[in-house]
């Protein structure tokens, strides 16, 4: 499984969109109709799935689906 | 004084003798028990092993998987409940002034479930994986909160916490509301989703469960009966719409049944035990016949609280008698349904006023099964084993709660005067 399709997978759990939904443009709040407190519990699951720490700063940052890929990236994570 | 009257105009119920006012009506008349062992967890360990639980409930179909997910199930139930109350009254299609519709919810614990779900959670992965829903899913105005979202409801909202008589508040709140002219439509009612292990265990420990009968659940909930030994514990949600007269009367709905009157005691006694002698429920009863306009020789039927423990049931049948006075308490018929769908807690009060309203409706008084053998002091007209047609013009309810606080609520048939 790509990076790509396990964030999807996660994102389609927790917010019961579609998966074609959640392309790396979809924005969380305007697109996929999250609130603020879904946010939060996402970057719950981003953190257990890949093991790894999100700053307040930086989850600040991560509106989009592509901003998610891209931070993961960031830091080195594949899967 | 006078003052503006209230009509009840829809019932929605979640419950375990079930999901729609039809289906609830028809298993309390015919006796048919809820009650069963608990089947959401394995209750082996503990010493009452059987619950009234609501069967084939299912959010994510009425509300989505997503909202289903962040909603407790004791707030899940008064979402479904109002909504099927709110289409009930034709409510819906007629669509109200939202600003004058009010909710008042109550429920004794609220989201313990969530609570114990996290509380394991964060003992064991730490504090950082609390969920940001923790909160919001355990409060217990949440209920309140959402039905007003689901339904745009924008009048008054809030929640009633008295233990077992939260929805008897509920609907007393919402009866003085509807008078004072602070809204004209309140859905009323309560919920409580208790069938989990803290709480189960919570009411083990305090000896008020019944524990004999967990090999034959259908007959441990025995109101007024020599062999009672303890309440059993249930779950669910009953909203009712009560509406101002004119404002049903205008609008041409069906009016169920007409809350009259209400009163409210406590018996600053004990946390736990009624009052000796049923004092502060005694007041209860004769407030609300103050408070209705209502005769004791008026009142055919009384849905009492009735539990099935030691201590409600004889006190409780001293409060009638001395309430309505010997010669009117003899004539009176008093049954206890949570000896078919257990005891709600939370949601007792309104599950047990909508009985209430039907037996106005359908002049049939719902029986209480179980009764075989009077209870020492229990010499009142129970209603065992069989529902009875009969005329039922004046109806109380009783609701009482851990921290003596006592709710009667009175009822007329609406005969259209």
């Amino acid at each position: 499984m790509s990076l790509e399709n396990r964030v999807t997978e996660i994102i389609v759990n927790k917010l019961g969109v579609k998966a074609e939904e959640v392309t790396p443009e979809a924005h969380f709040v305007t697109d996929l109709g999250a609130d603020s407190l879904d946010q939060v519990e996402l970057m719950m699951d981003f953190e257990d799935a890949f093991d790894l720490k999100i700053s307040d700063e930086e989850a600040s940052k991560l509106q989009t689906v592509g901003a998610v890929i891209g931070f993961l990236e960031s830091k080195g994570i594949s899967v | 004084m006078s003052h503006r009257r209230v009509a009840v105009t829809g019932i929605g119920v979640r419950s375990p003798i079930g999901s729609t006012p039809e289906e609830v009506w028809d298993n309390a008349v015919n006796g048919r028990s809820g009650i069963g062992r608990i089947a959401c967890f394995d209750p082996s360990d503990f010493t009452s092993q059987i619950a009234g639980e609501v069967k084939d409930f299912d959010p994510a179909a009425l509300f989505g998987a997503a909202d289903a997910r962040k909603c407790d199930r004791f707030a899940q139930f008064a979402r479904a409940a109002a909504l099927d109350a709110w289409r009930n009254s034709g409510l819906e299609s007629f669509g109200p002034v939202p600003e004058r519709v009010g909710v008042i919810v109550g429920s004794g614990v609220g989201g313990i479930g969530t609570f114990q779900e996290q509380m394991k959670t964060a003992m064991e992965r730490g504090p950082r994986r609390i969920s940001p829903f923790f909160v919001p899913m355990m409060i217990s105005n949440m209920a309140c909160g959402h039905v007003a979202i689901d339904l745009n409801a924008r009048g008054l909202n809030y929640c009633t916490v008295t233990a077992c008589a939260s929805g008897g508040h509920a609907m007393a709140a919402a009866l003085d509301a509807i008078r004072l002219g602070r809204a004209d439509v309140v859905l009323a009612g309560g919920s409580e989703a208790p069938i989990t292990f803290m709480a189960l265990g919570g009411f083990c420990s305090l000896k008020a469960l019944s524990t004999g009968f967990n090999d034959r659940p259908t007959q441990a909930c025995r109101p007024f009966d020599r062999d009672r030994d303890g309440f059993v514990i249930a779950e669910g949600g009953a909203v009712l719409v009560l509406e101002a007269m004119e404002h049903a009367r205008a609008r041409g709905a069906e009016i169920l049944a007409e809350l009259v009157g209400a009163g409210m005691t406590s018996d600053a006694f004990h946390i736990t035990a009624p009052a000796e002698g049923g004092e502060g429920s005694r007041r209860a009863m004769l407030e609300a016949m103050k408070d209705g306009g209502i005769n004791p020789e008026e009142v055919d039927y009384i849905n009492a609280h009735g539990t099935s423990t030691q201590l409600n049931d004889i006190s409780e049948t001293i409060a009638v008698i001395e309430a309505l006075g010997a010669d009117n308490a003899r004539k009176v018929m008093v049954s206890s349904t949570k000896s078919v769908h257990g005891h709600m807690l939370g949601a007792a009060g309104s599950m047990e006023a909508a009985l209430t309203c039907l037996a106005l409706k359908h002049g049939v008084v719902p029986p209480t099964v179980n009764h075989e053998n009077p209870g020492e002091g229990c010499v009142l007209d129970y209603v065992p084993g069989a529902a009875r047609e009969v005329p039922v013009k004046v109806a109380l309810s009783n609701s009482l709660g851990f921290g003596g606080h006592n709710v009667t609520l009175a009822f007329r048939k609406y005969t259209g005067d």
